[in-house]
């Protein structure tokens, strides 16, 4: 294995796409390394991307947040801005493991990783977080839901690595929320998630965007749930067309964390939950 | 296997060694480096008996590889200590028997010390959150709270 770590993207993106072998990208490497001491992944180079500087940092610009895919979760829950502006993103991305793990792990290697339990994804779909893909091809914007194809695979051509993530400006009257079922206080991998990002106009709701984690083969962005609570005070009928429509869109598998059943049903559960929450963060009242 | 050249500081030291590039720092610094404090529990970031801290940040060595330590600042269970004298932490661990096999111990000490630095005056719950990454299947997690208790209230003296 080699090891090589530039300190451009467009030199990472070379690296990666001349690679005659298995290429890796290393960010936090609390997935990639814990798959090479398993033997599942033998990487013949790995490019680590932190000595990237445009992939370090958290910018405030015109059109919102952009996020660096280097960027810790640590770091991440250290910043009062976005967490004022995405306390949903930022809460969702340090429930990943313990400090230790908080202080490697990175959002864009969450998503990368394209586990369908990964937890700043639903939360990332939510927000319509945009991720900067860069290739030997050149730049393209991708939305985030469009990364992961299906569990440990994405749409990421061979070179192409994401430099950043866009969260959108915040309108006044915003907010948004995750919550994941486990059956611990903390420290494991969601049986089922809900991602909830809501603005209000006169109290009520006028865009919504509603996503879930481990009810599929990737998180989903289910656009019948944010259209039931479009239009409404979030009152209890909303509500219950927004668990309807999230246990509608659930195509789970059976394992020893959860039945079908139980992950259908608890989707709608946690999705209504994480509503309220967002609707009160907004400033909403019912 | 290419075989990558690391210059690092580690306790505040200067240190260079050659390792494979794909080998963890907690290797590295326990077979190249010679420090053996960080132990290896799982080898997979669950049990935090390899903790150290990488640019001040808690971070599992064996979730790190030896080659990402060039040009970084390492800390490691080696440097609590200063001028001969136990850390108050590594004091406290004794008074308050907070340990029997001892192989998490490096850990809970440099993970204990990552919470106090940021936070000198933790609640029981704030030191068993920050203290969540490092597994004790030996004391029950009890007397190491008291532990970090009481060196928190020396410290602060």
């Amino acid at each position: 294995m080699r090891y090589e770590a530039p300190n451009t993207t467009k030199e990472a993106a070379k690296l990666l796409a001349k690679e005659k072998g298995a290429a890796f990208v290393l960010a936090g490497g609390t997935d990639l390394l814990v798959r090479m001491k398993a033997g599942m992944t033998e990487p013949d180079l790995v490019v680590d991307i932190k000595h990237i500087p445009a992939m370090q940092e958290i910018k405030t610009t015109a059109s919102g947040f952009k996020i660096g895919a280097v960027v810790s979760g640590a770091t991440l829950g250290e910043n009062k801005k976005l967490k004022k502006a995405w306390p949903g993103v930022v809460e969702a991305a340090n429930l990943i493991g313990s400090d230790q793990i908080q202080g490697r792990c990175t959002m864009v290697g969450n998503l990368c990783n394209a586990s369908p339990a990964a937890d700043s994804v639903p939360a990332m779909i939510a927000a319509g977080a945009k991720a900067a893909v860069v290739g030997p091809n050149g730049r393209r914007t991708v939305a985030v839901e469009n990364i992961a194809t299906g569990p440990g695979s994405t749409s990421l051509a061979k070179g192409e690595v994401i430099e950043s993530i866009s969260l959108p400006k915040r309108p006044t009257k915003s907010g948004d929320a995750y919550l994941r079922f486990i059956p611990r206080t903390e420290m494991d991998i969601a049986v089922v998630s809900a991602g909830v990002n809501l603005t209000l106009e006169k109290g009520v709701i006028k865009t919504a965007r509603v996503a879930l984690g481990a009810v599929a083969p990737t998180a989903l962005l289910v656009e019948d749930a944010a259209k039931a609570i479009i239009g409404t005070k979030l009152d209890d009928e909303a509500l219950d067309a927004l668990a309807a429509a999230c246990s509608a869109a659930c195509n789970p598998i059976d394992d020893k964390r959860g039945t079908v059943e139980y992950r259908t049903r608890v989707a709608g559960v946690l999705a209504k939950r994480a509503a309220n929450i967002a609707f009160e963060r907004a400033g909403g009242k019912k | 296997m290419s075989s990558v050249h690391v210059s690092t500081t580690i306790n505040g030291d200067p240190v260079e060694f050659a390792c494979p590039a794909d080998e963890s720092l907690l290797d590295s610094l326990r077979d190249r480096v010679g420090l053996t404090g960080s132990k290896e529990g799982c080898g997979t970031g669950d049990c935090g008996a390899c903790s150290i801290t990488l640019n001040g940040r808690l971070v599992c060595s064996c979730l790190v590889l030896g080659a990402e330590a060039n040009g970084q600042e390492i800390g490691t269970v080696e440097g609590l200590h200063a001028n001969g004298e136990l850390h108050p932490l590594q004091q406290q661990f004794i008074n308050n028997a907070a340990l029997q096999c001892g192989i998490c111990t490096p850990g809970f000490l440099v993970a204990a010390k990552a919470l106090l630095d940021r936070n000198p005056d933790p609640d029981e719950e704030e030191i068993r959150y920050a203290l969540a990454g490092n597994l004790c299947r030996c004391t029950g997690y009890d007397k190491i709270v008291r532990a970090v208790q009481a060196a928190a209230k020396q410290m602060r003296k």
